[in-house]
């Protein structure tokens, strides 16, 4: 009998990964579903142990009838050889995504065999400050955007007293919260679902050891609607944790007591902002609040709160077991660790590539991603979601890191690269983001939430060729007050692409003669 | 939730017992109102004010979360509700033109669209190197065609029993 792996990640699935494990099981094998190795164009990729080498060989794009047909051999055009020494892989830094496509993501043992919870054990043995100071000297920055060192943040909530519910007597109950941010609406960035789907353990260990640090005693992982398959495995996962002692009272025989529980979103792109999902998780509508007071310090129902992205907390066990300083020696300048960069979008492979940064964005495109997946030429690529710039095709060669995207007039974000051939019609995507703002604006900003609205409405007038330098200069006068006077990133930030695809495609906003097409955005 | 096999008929004494245990907690508005669509589909103008009374706030309060959040809906869901990705991965794959092809098969096969709802567009399902990508009730598909979603939906009717 043969043991096989299937990957159950909802990509893998979204291509017929249960279909195979279906007719595999049916044909009297045992079918082991894993997270997804981040090759997504080779889903479903089916793999099995090979007893010579003991190392795990694969077959990809695998149908049930392949399987039906006996087609899973070594001589077979899709078997790809010894899985980890695929070049796309082997070529990685894999820290956050070391277990993700080799485990069975919610089984406590497999978990553990693969260096799971030996972050937690080595961050109980060291005084809650030491494992901050870790943290900070291990150069994480939060990998939700915006960048802010995760062990200052951490620090902050560490000094700061826990205390009562806003509006409860001051006599009630203290707390502080460690909040994990997974609204993943960035189109192009699928990472937090994989990590969630993929090895569910690894960001609950992240945040137990984040409570222990700063002296938290509740947890919340506030997972988007549109991933309903994350939210099922998390869910398994915490009860699973309780059971094994890593979650509830006295954590691992220590003093800790700590539990997390999820919270489902309700289809609001904004409230992945991080004030915004407070209040979301506070049952309020999700409007964005001003700052300060910092989260740190005034958070979720007014207690301390550590608010961090998936990929910053399911960072930290990695970090505390493998080394700080290891993990600070990769990267470039103040850009350290690794990023699970996303390619998305017109590309021949897309997936996960987590590796230092530094890279460029050409390496990412051209040498893993191969290009388009149309094979024409690459005319522009979005990095950092749809608040992210638009990079002309011959701008690729810029390092990817905070601070490199920023100097080259684009930002990180969240690590996603969606990637457009020379189709696209650029004024169609400046128009898309502002209606994209005007969409998911919570409203609180008259700038984001008007100016969107009236800057679809000039981007239309230029596309129809009605007073296209005055109009133009209107654009850019609304882009610069949105910039300035709006709260958040919605606002703040929707002019970056649109700018973007102003100043490097020009004539894609002169009239073509045409009226642009009404009915792609009815 | 999946489809509309999955929700029971409106009652305001099941949705009364179900929010009272919710709404002792922190914060109570969000999840009442996400408890009520989970188990009947849709939240129905009654809801609101069941959920002002049992948080003990206004009506309006609750209103304004309820109109707030796109997922939740004052009417019945359609019995398969099909989504399909309007943000930009998606777009760089012939995201609009799915879009526009499907309306038109919807168009075609009225008994398609009844099933299966005004395409309410969705920005990201998460599947941005496998696009153009499709929901159909729980289940995602990648690299979607009309025929992809099509099949789908039958595979649902079917399953159903209906």
């Amino acid at each position: 009998m043969i043991t096989w792996f299937v990957p159950r990640d909802s990509a893998a699935r979204s291509v017929g990964a249960d279909a195979v494990a279906a007719a595999l099981r049916e044909q009297g094998d045992t079918v082991i579903r894993t997270g997804s190795r981040g090759m997504l164009w080779l889903e479903p990729l089916v793999e099995r142990m090979d007893e010579a080498t003991g190392k795990r060989i694969g077959w990809g794009n695998v149908s049930a009838q392949h399987v039906l047909t006996s087609a899973l051999e070594e001589s077979s055009p899709d078997f790809l050889g010894v899985v980890e020494e695929i070049d796309y892989l082997a070529r990685q830094d894999r820290w956050l995504f070391a277990r993700v496509g080799v485990i069975d993501p919610t089984d406590p043992q497999d978990y553990q065999a693969h260096g799971g919870i030996g972050g937690l054990r080595a961050s109980l043995a060291m005084s809650p400050d030491d494992v901050v100071e870790h943290v900070v000297g291990s150069g994480l920055r939060g990998r939700g955007g915006a960048g802010f060192p995760a062990g200052i943040k951490w620090r902050t909530v560490a000094q700061a007293p826990a205390r009562p519910h806003q509006g409860d007597h001051v006599s009630a109950p203290s707390h502080k919260y460690v909040c994990v941010n997974a609204d993943e609406g960035d189109s192009g960035t699928f990472a937090d679902r994989m990590l969630m789907e993929g090895d569910p353990f690894c960001l609950l260990e992240g945040m137990t050891i984040a409570a222990h640090a700063v002296g938290a005693d509740k947890g919340i992982i506030y997972i988007r609607s549109e991933y309903p398959d994350a939210i099922d495995t998390m869910q398994r996962a915490i009860d699973i944790a309780r059971e094994e002692g890593w979650l509830g009272e006295r954590i691992l025989d220590s003093m800790l007591t700590f539990d997390v529980e999820v919270r489902v979103g309700a289809g609001s792109y904004v409230c992945g902002e991080e004030t915004a999902m407070l209040e979301s998780i506070e049952g309020k509508r999700g409007m964005v609040r001003a700052k300060p007071p910092i989260p740190a310090l005034e958070g979720l129902f007014g207690a301390p709160t550590v608010v961090n992205n998936v990929l910053t907390m399911a960072s930290v066990p990695s970090i505390m077991a493998r080394g700080a300083q290891e993990y600070a020696g990769l990267g470039i300048g103040r850009s350290q660790g690794t990023q699970v960069f996303q390619l998305a979008g017109n590309i021949a492979r897309g997936g996960i590539v987590e590796k230092a940064f530094g890279i460029t964005a050409r390496d990412l495109v051209h040498e893993f991603g191969g290009g388009t997946r149309t094979g024409r030429p690459v005319k522009a690529v979005q990095i950092g979601g749809p608040l992210g710039a638009y990079l002309p095709a011959d701008r690729l060669d810029v390092a990817m890191g905070y601070e490199s995207l920023g100097e080259a007039g684009g930002m990180l974000g969240h690590g996603g690269l969606v990637v457009f051939d020379d189709t696209v019609d650029m004024a169609e995507q400046a128009h898309f983001a502002m209606e994209f703002c005007a969409e998911e604006s919570c409203g609180k900003c008259t700038p984001c939430r008007i100016g969107s609205v009236r800057g679809a409405e000039v981007i239309d007038l230029m596309r129809r060729g009605v007073d296209a330098d005055s109009n133009e200069e209107l654009l850019r006068d609304l882009c610069e007050v949105m910039t300035d006077g709006s709260l958040c990133a919605m606002g703040g930030l929707t002019p970056m692409p649109v700018l973007s695809a102003l100043d490097n495609f020009p004539d894609d906003f002169r009239a073509s003669g045409q009226l642009p097409p009404q009915e792609a955005r009815s | 939730m999946t489809t509309v096999a999955d929700f029971e008929p409106w009652s305001a004494d099941v949705a009364r017992d179900l929010v009272a245990g919710i709404a002792q907690g922190p914060g109570p508005g969000l999840l009442c109102l996400q408890a009520i669509q989970d188990r009947f589909g849709y939240v129905p103008a009654d809801a609101v004010g069941l959920v002002a009374e049992a948080c003990n706030v206004s009506r309006a309060d609750v209103h304004g979360v309820f109109t707030f959040y796109s997922d939740l809906r004052s009417t019945p869901p359609p019995a398969i509700p099909v989504r399909l990705c309007a943000a930009e991965a998606c777009q760089a794959v012939g995201g609009r033109e799915l879009q526009r092809d499907w309306r038109r098969a919807c168009q075609a096969a009225p008994d398609l669209a009844d099933a299966t709802g005004v395409d309410e567009p969705i920005f990201c399902l998460g599947n941005c190197a496998l696009g153009p990508a499709a929901m159909v009730g729980r289940t995602l598909i990648g690299r979607a065609s009309v025929e992809s979603i099509t099949l789908a939906v039958r595979a649902h009717t079917q399953g159903s029993g209906s």
